[in-house]
Order: structure tokens, then C-alpha cells, then sequence
């Protein structure tokens, strides 16, 4: 059953439609593992405190419904296929809880468009993923239920916010798990945890289901082990969603996995000078200047870009995020869901130490900011101003896209760091945060891949940026890329243990 | 224009209006907006802001923002944007409300209307649509109130003015006149009780020729009875504190009907900083102008304009024209009974006088009204052609109203068989009514004499025998003429 | 530009939360750090351009999307009352709501 960590969600799909694989039997291994990896206090051993949730009665019946479905011949195109979601997805079946205080026990009464979606093509749910709380963080060190820790190394961060789902990933408790990248929160994730992920451009997936942090980069997005199996599960994500949510592209459904194949002969790969500078490790460079040799290899052509105001996407990003998120979570007041303070003595009462308690320091800290740069008297010269300098931004992108075809650069700084490392410093991880931020801000598509390994034996991911909608064209690079290299393929030893 | 002063104080006035859109749907959500509903099972998750909801937004209320900025000759903004006005209260469930700030729907406009003789208008600045909050319920709870979110997502239309207004009297025919706005293009269905037309006043006071005094809000002002008196008494109050030596401080206050007064509510903390910002959630509102153009299309004629047109189609006069107007059923109605009679100021007057009358009293509306169109039409011909006089018309009028008439008859035989029926045909035979006029001046010599020698009580007195004698039946005009021409 | 203790008290009081002196003291401290990183984005000129609220207005003309005005959710009251903290007569309740 551990070669299941090696096959392609489109060859395991094939398996199960054949009858070779059992759906039940799948889910039961992976389910299995699942459970040996739940997040707390008493984590300790191998357990990466990757899952929050995890129900074997919910996943039994969801595989022999899908056993169901296969016998019958009316199978999706993943029927049986088990899938992990980051719980900042709403289910039904599973509690949500954000990774927060906030909403310990919270039962949605409906599911998440993306949940749904990859149910509908049969999909199986192993269970609730840990994340930093409310998706703001890049260590998963921000959960109040335990941090998640990286499998290449349980002593380092996983990154975040999407850690829990990169730590499954590349642990194999799961074939493949969705995240959400707000600021970097797949592509970071994915890259120190040697796993495939990508952000679509966005409006691609709908947001309805996804617990808002900031809503105008908020995007869903597939974590796998291959660009293959990500083009797979970000057919069956995206997709307008006209009726659920308004900012959802207008932009028929595609299958991304059509020009996976496209040679790379004569592709212009630029390289922004900014990306370059002295705050990136020699490891990470090393290693994406590596990969960088395959792509031209293939017949790729690097060119210099400019992106000009890539250190000032720092400032624009967490002045821009916190302020929507200080809006987006002023519902939870504990009145009509989620944590309540006991004993309220009034109103005032309720609202202070319902939220003081329900919300974690970093979720406090970027409220605090955001409430600060809308509030009277600096909205010009904090909320304008980040917004005016984010249309430069997404100007700069596509003034470099006249001289090439894709972008290339790191993912991080660094490979992933120590636990604790920078817990005591927020603004240390908001700076490492400085080649993913760009790409949110200008709602560009944007691709963690696997490139090697740096200090440390820890894996390194190069970012590719594509411009708007041009999803296929990123995955075709990091296939062809894969096709060349076993980089994706390296798994840390964990993956490889049996359950005990 | 004279501007009244009170206690030698101008006192200004702007008012916010809320009115509630007559959709089937909430603004961002599909649940429904029926009045009356058990607690909270018409609030959607969308509207109790359950995690990772989102608004999407109902066609309908855009669609009656543009009637309502057509009707007061407003600019309908091509785009207009969403705005997060944030706050913390429990009936409102996402601790913001989407609201429009920057950029409304509707900008300007006007609404004119009549005080006494005078004709008022009050600008428009804006018109802007935004989400209703829920309900707190307090009555059966003890320390506790009960949070009713079916509310919550209601389509506002929310219609700002300058501070044009300048006495209480003409902030309720205001009122009044946007109240028959927003009833007759079919926007909101108006009923104050049900909190589906709701004013704020913002009320202050100076010195002719003084800037602007400090304002303070009169909130949720629901009837017009009570508007005029808050405002009344907050404007007293104000002068009182300002002749006191006291500054007013910028304030919410709510009238208390009980009381007569206004009181201020509890200050909430901060509450200016709404820190607005575009809704991110929302793209912006794009209309164009074929939409404009086809809702313009699709419009009735609008009060004011119609009022201006039975002036000049039927000679009527303003008065009436503008009390017609009150209604689209009470203007069709008029008309009908016009294209029934060719009498339109009888027929005006017949309904503001006796059929208004009746309906007050019965509290029905003009739907409820028995007495057809054409009917009172065919009663206002007789009358016309001196068949019949106004008072005994009152008499056929009440039959028909308590059905006496023949379904099968057509309204014009019902009324004359009723007439025939109840021997109400004036007397029009000159001949007759001199031969009655001779008998009563012959039995009436003294108040002749009275007459002669000037007393107009006398001359009454004798007409009213005349009428007398002839049983009602004769013609009081004709009765006049006869008496007159008796007594030189 | 360097905020104070009363800003502190101020903002958390506007997002309703309430933090003790020793967080308050943090806070300001880690406030005031992160605005010092922000200062160099106060200086960029902006001059002339639109503030870019929904990253696809870069991409393309949006507008807001209407939907047709039919009331099709049912009552599911229930259900969206599971995770209700406080409950009674199908009413969420609150301490007093004083006006």
C-alpha cells in the first residue's frame, strides 16, 4: 500500500475504476495514517500534527459510496481518490475551525464550493488539515491547537498558513490536499515541505466556503506531489461560481492538464533582479539556478525582468490584508456562533473577552493593524496609498511579461527554519514573505516546484509566476521540468514508514 | 418665500430616509423577505454571516433604486461601489453593513410638494442601497434580549436631502410627499408600522444669517404624527439650551411617544469611525443607460406630473390636482369617473369630499370601495344634467353604496332607477316652482319685508322654506333666481 | 510617525478586544515596528493612479453580477442554529441591548 505514495492521482484513479484498487482500502490506509498525525499538546514521536480532524466513520462511508459508484460504472474522474482539505474549508461532515479558539467545535451547515466540487468528481475526505488560525501565518506555528511540523524534519516549520496540508502531503497521510494562498500560503508550504502546489489566478475557485482572511487575494489551490496531480484536482476546483460568489471569473471551466506537454522550446523565463538579492540564501540559489539549467536544457531562454517594487509588496500586503481581515472577522462576536465568553456581565463584556479569548496574538496583532489603517485620519495614507501602489504592482508584472513568458524565481528566502525560530519575531516572517506577496497582490497565478534540497537536507521550491490565467502554461513548465528531475519524487523517511 | 422663525430661530432641518424595497428576496441572499415570519427562519446563512459566506446581489433592489432616481430626476450613476461601514451591534451579524459611501446609485434630485399655498422643494444629495440589521426583541427575556435576524439583508433604499427644510410642518408634508414617491412607483410598500418607511430628522437652529448650529438626530421617527411632534419639541429644547447659555452637542436621540421628548441615547463609543472601505467582496455596480432608458420606458406617469396634467387637461385646481394625485387608484379612479361624467370638478369634488370621507371613516382603502367608477360616474351625470341635486345625490351615492342597486342594470340605470325608486328628481318645471315661491312669500310676509330691507338671514330663511315645500325636489339655483327675481 | 498607548487603547476598543497592559505594552512596541517598515511605502508617489480594490479590474472590465430577485432558500433555521452559543425561542440572545 505504500506504493500508493509514489502513483499518480490519475493512475490511482485508473486503478480504482479498473477494480485493481479498492476504494475502501485506500481510504482505510491513508486514513490510518491520518490519524497518527493529529495535532496537540501531546504530539510527540513522528507525529506532525498535520490533521485536525479526522473521522473514520465519515471516511468509510464516503469510500463504500464510492466503491458504490465504481461497481456501477458511474464513477467520477477521481472517484475514490482520498483528499484532505485545510480547515479553512467549511464541511459539513467535519468540524471547522480555522485552526482557531474561535470556532473549537463549529459545525457547518453547508460545504465549502470547492469541498463539493472535488466531491462531486468522488473524491474521498480523510479530514480537517491544520493551518495557521484564520490563514495568517507562514509556519503553522499560529494554530491554537498545536503546530504542525515539517516531516523532512520535525524540529522545523512546515511553513504556512497551509502547513498541515503540505506536512500531509509530503508525509503521504494523503494523496493530495487543497490549501489556501493568500499572501504565499500554498507556495511557501509546498516548497518547504518538497510537495507541488499552486494558486490560481485569482477568482478561478470559488471563495464561498472558505473562511475570509483577506478577501481580495484569498484563493483555493490543489497541494500533490506532482504538477500532474495538481493540473488534475485544479480542473476539478475551478470554476465560476456565479450564483455563491460575486467575485468568482466569469471564465469557463478548463482542463488543465491539456498542454502539460507543449515543449518548451523557445519559452522566455524571466528572472527579476529584485528576486536576486542578498536576502536569498547561496543554498536556495543554488538550487533554483539548478533547475534553472534543466529549463534550459528543455530549450528555455532566461531573461532579466524588473519588478521594482517587489520590497514594497511587503508593506502593501500587510497593510492591505489586515485591514480586510479586521472586517472579515468582526462577525465573530459570540452571538451567533463559535466561542462565547462565559457569563457575559453586558454587551461590551461579551464582544471584548469573546474575541480576546476566542482569537490568537498573531490574529489580535493583524486586527489591531487593520482596524488602525482604516480607521479615521489614515485610510489616505495607509489603505489608499497600499491600494495605489498595488495597481503599480500588478503594472510592473505586466510590463515584464512583454519580455517573457513566465516568471522564475525562489519561493523563500531560506529553506524552512527552526520552530520557535521566528515565533518571537512577527515582522521576520513578514519579510520572508517578500517573493510570494507580488504575485498575490496582482492576482497573478503563481507554482511552488520542487527543485532539491538545500542546508540541511531540507527541500527547496522555485516559484513560477504566469500571468492572468495562464495556469496550463506553469503546469506545463513544472511537468516537463518533473518529466527531467526525480526532485518531486524525494520523499523524507517518514513517508515511507508503516503504520505503527 | 417667508422662512418662519421660531422664538426668532431658523430652524433647519435634513432628513435620511430608509425605505424597505418591496423585493421577493433580500439584497445579498435568496431568503425571503415576508413581514412577520417566525424568529430567524428567514435569515440564510449569508445572513446570519456564517464562515465563508459571501453577498451576491439581487437584480430587484437595483432596479427600484433607478425607478426611485428617475422619479426625482436624480443622476443613476453608471458605477457606483459597495462599502463596508463597520460597527459592532448584534443585530448586525457580520459587525459590518454594506452600505454605499463614496459613490451612490442615485445622486441629487428633487422632491416638491405643496405647504398651504407655498410650493416647497427639497433637494436630493443622494440615494444609496444598503442592508437592513436584524431585531432585538426585549419583552421576554430577563437581563437578556433576543437577536431576530429575519430582518437582517432587507433592501434599503436610504434618500438623503440637504438641510432644505425649515419648519416641522414642512418636514411632514416632505415626508408625506416621498412617502407617495416611493408608494406610487411601486418601490415600498410603505407601511410606517411595519418599519417600512423610516426618517431620521437632523434638526438645529440659528439666527438668521448665522452658520449652521451643531445638529442632533431624531432617529426612527415611524409616523407622521409623532415626527412633527419630536421635531417640535426638540427644536424647542434646543432654543431653550442655547438662550441657557449651554452649546448643543452633536447627539442621536430618540422621541419617546409616551413623553413627548426627545432624549439622547447612550453614546456608543466611537461611533464615527466606521472606517469605510470598499467591500471587496462586491465589484462594482455598473448600469447603463439602456437599462436607465428601459426602466424610464416601463414608468407610469409620476404624481407630480400627473397633478400638472389634470390642471391642465381638466381645469382643476391645484388643490385638487395634488390630492388626487395621492394615490395611482385614487388619480385612475378620478379619471375613470371623468370619462363616465365629462364633470371633472364635480367628480374631484365627490371624491375628496364624500368618498374620502367614507373610506377614512371606514378605514378601507380605495380598492375596498364599493362603488364602482362608472356608478358614481352615472350618479355625477345626473347631477350635472340637474336631474338630481348634490344632496340627493348623497342619498342615490349612499344606496349604491350599501348595494341597493340591480347587479344585472347598467350603472347608468341603477342610478336612475335608485333616483326614480326614491322620488329624488329635482324639480326643474319653472312653472311649478314659481307657483311654491308665490305660496311661501305669501305666507311669510315679515321675513319679505326683512329681506327688502336688506337682511340676507331673511332671504335664507325664505329658501329654505321654498325647499321645504318642494320637498327637496327643487333646484336651489333655480330657487335663487325665482326668489330674487320676486323680491327685485 | 509613532503611535502612542492611548492609540493602542483606542484601536482595540474600535475591534472590541481587550488586552491587558503587559499585551498593550507589546503591542504598541510591535505596532511600532511594523509601522516603521510601512513608512517607505507612505513616501511613493501615487500621484494619478486608481486605487486597485479587485485584482481583476487589472485583468478586465469587471462588474458586479445581479442575480434575479427570487426568494429560494428555505428555512434552515435549525440547522444554522447547530453552533448557536445561546439560544431560546429560535432567538439568539444577548446580554441586554441597551438604547
Amino acid at each position: 500500500m505504500n506504493d500508493l505514495h509514489h502513483v499518480s492521482l490519475a493512475e490511482m484513479a485508473r486503478q480504482l475504476r479498473e477494480r485493481r484498487l479498492g476504494a475502501v482500502e485506500v481510504a482505510t490506509h491513508f486514513q490510518q495514517r491520518a490519524a497518527q498525525h493529529l495535532a496537540g499538546p501531546n504530539a510527540h514521536g513522528d507525529n506532525t500534527g498535520a490533521f485536525l480532524a479526522v473521522d473514520a466513520e465519515v471516511t468509510q462511508a464516503q469510500a463504500q459510496a464510492a466503491q458504490a459508484r465504481l461497481d456501477a460504472g458511474q464513477g467520477g474522474p477521481l472517484e475514490g481518490v482520498p483528499i484532505a482539505h485545510k480547515d479553512i474549508f467549511v464541511t459539513r461532515d467535519f468540524p471547522t475551525t480555522a485552526g482557531s479558539r474561535m470556532l473549537e467545535g463549529y459545525r457547518s451547515p453547508f460545504d465549502a464550493t470547492v469541498v463539493n466540487r472535488l466531491a462531486q468528481a468522488g473524491m474521498v475526505a480523510l479530514g480537517k488539515l491544520n493551518c495557521d488560525e484564520f490563514a495568517m501565518g507562514s509556519a503553522n506555528e499560529n494554530s491554537a491547537y498545536g503546530v504542525s511540523r515539517n516531516p523532512w524534519d520535525l524540529q522545523r516549520v512546515p511553513g504556512g498558513s497551509s502547513g498541515g496540508s503540505a506536512a500531509a502531503v509530503a508525509a503521504g497521510l494523503t494523496p493530495a490536499a487543497t490549501g489556501t494562498d493568500t499572501g504565499g500560503s500554498i507556495r511557501q508550504p509546498a516548497s518547504f515541505c518538497g510537495i507541488t502546489g499552486i494558486k490560481p489566478t485569482y477568482g478561478r475557485a470559488s471563495r464561498y466556503g472558505m473562511i475570509a482572511y483577506a478577501s481580495s487575494l484569498d484563493q483555493a489551490g490543489p497541494m500533490a506531489r506532482s504538477a500532474e496531480d495538481c493540473a488534475l484536482l485544479l480542473s476539478a476546483m475551478c470554476g465560476p461560481d456565479p450564483d455563491r460568489d460575486s467575485t468568482s471569473l466569469d471564465v469557463p471551466a478548463e482542463d488543465f492538464r491539456l498542454r502539460l506537454n507543449d515543449s518548451l522550446q523557445g519559452l522566455r523565463i524571466g528572472l527579476p533582479a529584485q528576486f536576486w538579492g542578498d536576502g536569498l540564501a547561496d543554498d536556495v540559489r543554488a538550487a533554483i539556478d539548478q533547475a534553472l539549467a534543466e529549463l534550459k536544457q528543455l530549450g528555455a531562454v532566461v531573461v532579466p525582468v524588473q519588478l521594482p517594487r517587489t520590497e514594497l509588496s511587503i508593506p502593501v500586503y500587510y497593510i492591505l490584508a489586515p485591514a480586510e481581515a479586521s472586517s472579515n472577522l468582526s462577525r465573530f462576536d459570540g452571538v451567533k456562533f463559535g466561542h462565547r465568553a462565559a457569563d457575559p456581565v453586558d454587551l461590551l463584556d461579551l464582544y471584548r473577552r469573546t474575541r480576546s479569548e476566542g482569537f490568537g496574538e498573531e490574529v489580535q496583532r493583524r486586527i489591531m493593524i487593520g482596524t488602525y489603517v482604516l480607521s479615521h485620519g489614515y485610510y489616505d495614507a495607509y489603505y489608499l496609498q497600499a491600494q495605489k501602489i498595488r495597481r503599480m504592482i500588478a503594472s510592473d508584472f505586466q510590463q515584464a511579461f512583454t519580455q517573457c513568458d513566465v516568471i522564475a524565481g525562489p519561493v523563500a528566502p531560506t529553506v524552512a527554519w527552526a520552530l520557535g525560530e521566528k515565533s518571537a519575531d512577527p515582522l521576520a516572517s513578514y519579510l520572508a514573505d517578500i517573493y510570494t506577496l507580488p504575485a498575490s497582490l496582482a492576482g497573478l497565478p503563481g507554482m511552488s516546484v520542487p527543485c532539491g534540497l538545500g542546508a540541511g537536507g531540507m527541500p527547496v521550491g522555485m516559484q513560477l509566476i504566469g500571468n492572468y490565467l495562464q495556469e496550463s502554461r506553469l503546469l506545463n513548465v513544472a511537468h516537463q521540468l518533473q518529466r527531467q528531475t526525480d526532485w518531486h519524487q524525494q520523499r523524507p523517511a517518514l513517508a515511507s514508514k508503516e503504520v505503527a | 418665500m417667508s422662512t418662519r422663525l421660531v422664538q426668532g430661530y431658523e430652524v433647519v432641518i435634513g432628513f435620511e430616509t430608509h425605505a424597505q424595497l418591496s423585493t421577493q428576496s433580500k439584497i445579498f441572499s435568496r431568503a425571503p423577505t415576508a413581514f412577520g415570519a417566525e424568529p430567524n427562519t428567514q435569515a440564510c446563512a449569508v445572513d446570519l454571516a456564517l464562515p465563508g459566506t459571501l453577498p451576491v446581489m439581487n437584480r430587484g433592489a437595483v432596479e427600484r433604486a433607478i425607478r426611485f432616481g428617475l422619479a426625482v430626476g436624480a443622476h443613476v450613476a453608471e458605477r457606483s461601489v459597495f462599502a463596508r461601514k463597520n460597527y459592532f451591534y448584534p443585530d448586525l451579524p457580520k459587525g459590518y453593513q454594506i452600505s454605499q459611501y463614496e459613490i451612490p446609485v442615485v445622486q441629487g434630485g428633487t422632491v416638491q410638494f405643496y405647504l398651504g399655498d407655498e410650493l416647497k422643494t427639497v433637494r436630493l444629495v443622494r440615494a444609496h442601497l444598503e442592508e437592513d440589521a436584524g431585531k432585538s426583541l426585549h419583552e421576554d427575556f430577563v437581563g437578556m434580549s433576543g437577536i431576530d435576524l429575519n430582518r437582517a439583508g432587507t433592501p434599503l433604499l436610504e434618500i438623503v436631502t440637504e438641510p432644505d427644510i425649515r419648519s416641522s410642518d414642512e418636514a411632514v408634508a416632505y415626508a408625506k410627499e416621498l412617502h407617495k414617491i416611493v408608494t406610487w412607483i411601486g418601490i415600498c410598500d410603505g407601511n410606517m408600522q411595519e418599519g417600512s418607511f423610516r426618517c431620521d430628522a437632523n434638526v438645529s437652529v440659528r439666527k438668521p444669517g448665522q452658520p449652521l448650529g451643531t445638529r442632533r438626530e431624531i432617529k426612527n421617527l415611524n409616523s407622521f404624527k409623532f415626527m412633527q411632534q419630536a421635531i417640535d419639541y426638540e427644536v424647542r429644547w434646543q432654543i431653550e439650551q442655547i438662550e441657557d447659555g449651554h452649546a448643543i452637542e452633536q447627539a442621536t436621540v430618540l422621541f419617546d411617544p409616551d413623553t413627548g421628548e426627545t432624549r439622547a441615547m447612550r453614546t456608543k463609543e466611537d461611533a464615527a469611525d466606521y472606517r469605510y472601505f470598499p467591500d471587496p467582496d462586491l465589484p462594482p455596480l455598473m448600469i447603463d443607460r439602456e437599462w436607465v432608458e428601459d426602466v424610464r420606458a416601463h414608468m407610469s406617469e409620476l404624481p407630480r406630473v400627473m397633478a400638472a396634467r389634470l390642471v391642465t387637461q381638466y381645469g382643476l385646481p391645484d388643490y385638487d390636482a395634488t390630492t388626487l394625485t395621492q394615490s395611482q387608484a385614487m388619480a385612475a379612479y378620478f379619471e375613470a369617473v371623468v370619462q363616465a361624467c365629462q364633470q371633472p370638478k364635480l367628480a374631484s369634488n365627490w371624491i375628496m369630499g364624500e368618498v374620502s370621507r367614507r373610506l377614512n371613516s371606514g378605514e378601507l382603502s380605495l380598492e375596498q370601495l364599493p362603488v364602482s367608477a362608472s356608478q358614481l360616474g352615472a350618479l355625477i351625470t345626473r347631477i350635472g344634467d340637474n336631474t338630481l341635486s348634490n344632496n340627493a345625490g348623497k342619498q342615490v351615492f349612499d344606496a349604491l353604496w350599501t348595494g341597493e342597486a340591480l347587479a344585472s342594470q347598467s350603472p347608468q340605470a341603477q342610478v336612475d332607477a335608485l333616483i326614480e325608486a326614491k322620488g329624488l328628481k329635482q324639480m326643474n318645471d319653472s312653472s311649478a316652482l314659481e307657483a311654491i315661491v308665490d305660496e311661501v312669500l305669501a305666507a311669510n310676509a315679515d321675513n319679505v319685508a326683512q329681506v327688502k330691507a336688506g337682511k340676507d338671514k331673511a332671504f335664507n330663511a325664505l329658501v329654505g322654506q321654498v325647499m321645504k315645500a318642494s320637498k327637496g325636489k327643487a333646484n336651489p339655483q333655480q330657487v335663487n333666481a325665482v326668489l330674487k327675481a320676486r323680491l327685485g | 510617525m509613532s503611535l502612542q498607548p492611548d492609540d493602542i487603547r483606542r484601536i482595540a476598543s474600535l475591534a472590541r478586544l481587550s488586552l491587558s497592559s503587559y499585551q498593550s505594552e507589546r503591542m504598541l512596541g510591535q505596532l511600532n515596528g511594523f509601522f516603521d517598515l510601512v513608512e517607505q511605502m507612505r513616501a511613493v508617489d501615487t500621484q494619478g493612479i486608481e486605487p486597485l480594490a479587485h485584482p481583476v479590474a487589472a485583468m478586465q472590465d469587471i462588474a458586479l453580477r445581479l442575480r434575479e430577485d427570487l426568494a429560494s432558500e428555505p428555512n434552515n433555521r435549525e440547522a444554522n442554529q447547530r453552533s448557536a452559543p445561546a439560544v431560546e425561542q429560535g432567538l439568539f440572545l444577548v446580554p441586554r441591548v441597551i438604547e
